[in-house]
């Protein structure tokens, strides 16, 4: 059990920075995020998008956004628990939340709060009808443990770099791997792009552009995939294979957060704006993109406004009994729970004699 | 005021008509959210940068009017699913005096 005085699900840009506020009042965070890396959005999405409208930045890549709130929280030593979605919260007797992942990590402390954005990224699954029955019997849309594909005849859909990378990288341990792709150009890096190219022409990667996977075959596990050619008089033709792989990316969803009892609405979760951002459960805040108040801004420096505020009640929370008195960074400085301490050079006093 | 008439047809087949101004920088999938044609998160996920295909539309008329697709944009719909030969994303339309009259339909919404 992973025991802390803020979970934060979410680790993009508001989430990360509800870390820093927190620790200036001396309260240890513990993030959550189903993506691999810290960042959310601007590190999965848009690394390479500038960012125009950051107080004091005049412009700031997404991903030196990232970046730069990991270098200003690094004293506050947050914890993570990356590439896990945040699945159920159960209150405790003593007030306090235990938050599990889909990993069974468990996680508990006085305060939750939900920075989650848009939801938890999932992979986008192609439309076919009967896909669902297949999944995790033939169909799979992340590769979790390339060796059970060892000797395996495999189809990848998808032209973005994960299709690229992951034939290339399969064309070591499949039997075969085709790779199904809807035109002749590949979004990815050139040097993958080039590498799946020199693969095909050895004969090792099955190259079939201009052809989308439309249909699903087999009794109780998959045994065909239909191929469409988009060259009508070549049509349709029905490949054997053991596994389909579709890589189309990922797409934010609200996810199991939207089965906790939040009052939700718009697809975001219902906050009290009038005072700090609590959520229709008391100990639970929402902030960022993912919660809703009339006037809401989706914008980043809203998500850090929102983290300031709500960290001041949380403490409140926390300890009810202590007074407390917010402090400037310029005044205090900041001192870190590795025993690090930023403040202002003192002016050196030196009479004239 | 310069506002011109876009007709928007939802996800559940209906048409709607409505008032799109050409002097606010926006574009379609902004007017598409502007009067919640979409339910909120089902649309401009990633804010209009022609980077999750939430806002692909089918164009139904005037298409020789539109601007050119980015390379971008291309690549987008090339990963997005439904895509007919005259869908494009509405995030990368902005809206001119010479879209009068345009027709689109949203695209379903993929899972």
């Amino acid at each position: 059990m992973i025991k802390t005085d803020i979970i934060i699900i979410g680790a993009g840009p508001t989430g990360l920075f509800a870390v820093f506020e927190a620790g200036l009042l001396k309260l240890k965070c513990h993030l959550i995020d189903a993506l691999p890396q810290p960042g959310g959005q601007c590190s999965e999405i848009y690394p390479k998008k500038p960012i125009y409208d950051i107080p004091g930045f005049p412009e700031v890549l997404a991903g030196d956004l990232v970046k730069n709130l990991m270098e200003q929280i690094r004293p506050f030593e947050p914890g993570f628990t990356l590439g896990e979605r945040a699945e159920t919260i159960d209150k405790q007797s003593d007030g306090s939340f235990i938050v599990t992942t889909n990993k069974g990590t468990q996680h508990q402390a006085p305060v939750v709060v939900i920075a989650g954005g848009l939801g938890s990224f999932e992979p986008r699954k192609p439309p076919i009808a009967n896909i669902a029955d297949y999944e995790d019997n033939g169909v799979a849309y992340i590769i979790r443990d390339p060796e059970i594909y060892r000797g395996k005849r495999v189809v990848i859909a998808g032209g973005g770099d994960s299709a690229l990378d992951w034939s290339i990288y399969l064309a070591d341990i499949a039997s075969e791997v085709a790779l199904v792709h809807r035109r002749k150009d590949f979004r990815g890096a050139l040097d993958s792009v080039e590498k799946v190219e020199e693969l095909s022409k050895l004969g090792r990667i099955n190259l079939i552009t201009d052809a989308e996977v439309v249909g699903l075959q087999g009794e109780d596990k998959l045994d065909a995939v239909v191929i469409r050619h988009k060259d009508t008089a070549r049509g349709e033709e029905v490949k054997e294979v053991d596994n389909f792989i579709p890589l189309f990316g990922l797409s934010p969803k609200l996810g199991p957060i939207a089965d906790w009892g939040l009052e939700i609405e718009k697809n975001a979760i219902k906050v009290n704006n009038a005072y700090d951002y609590e959520t229709s459960i008391p100990g639970v805040y929402a902030i960022g993109d993912v919660n809703t108040y009339p006037g809401k801004l989706k914008l980043i420096l809203c998500g850090f406004h929102e983290a300031a505020i709500m960290c001041q009640s949380a403490y409140q929370k926390i300890f009810p009994d202590k007074k407390y008195v917010m402090k400037y960074t310029t005044v205090s400085g900041v001192s870190g729970f590795d025993g690090s301490k930023k403040e202002a050079k003192k002016e050196v006093v030196k009479s004239i004699n | 005021m310069s506002d011109i008439k876009i007709t928007i047809i939802d996800r559940e087949g209906e048409a709607h008509t409505v008032d799109a101004p050409t002097d606010m920088n926006m574009n379609l999938m902004e007017v598409i959210r502007s009067y919640e044609l979409a339910p909120e998160g089902t649309i401009g996920i990633c804010g209009g940068m022609a980077m999750c295909a939430s806002c692909q539309c089918y164009i139904l008329n005037l298409e020789h009017m539109l601007p050119e697709q980015s390379i971008e944009e291309e690549d987008m719909l090339d990963q997005a699913f439904f895509v007919e030969e005259n869908s494009r994303l509405s995030c990368q339309i902005p809206i001119t005096d010479d879209l009068d009259g345009l027709e689109v339909k949203l695209a379903p919404e993929s899972m």
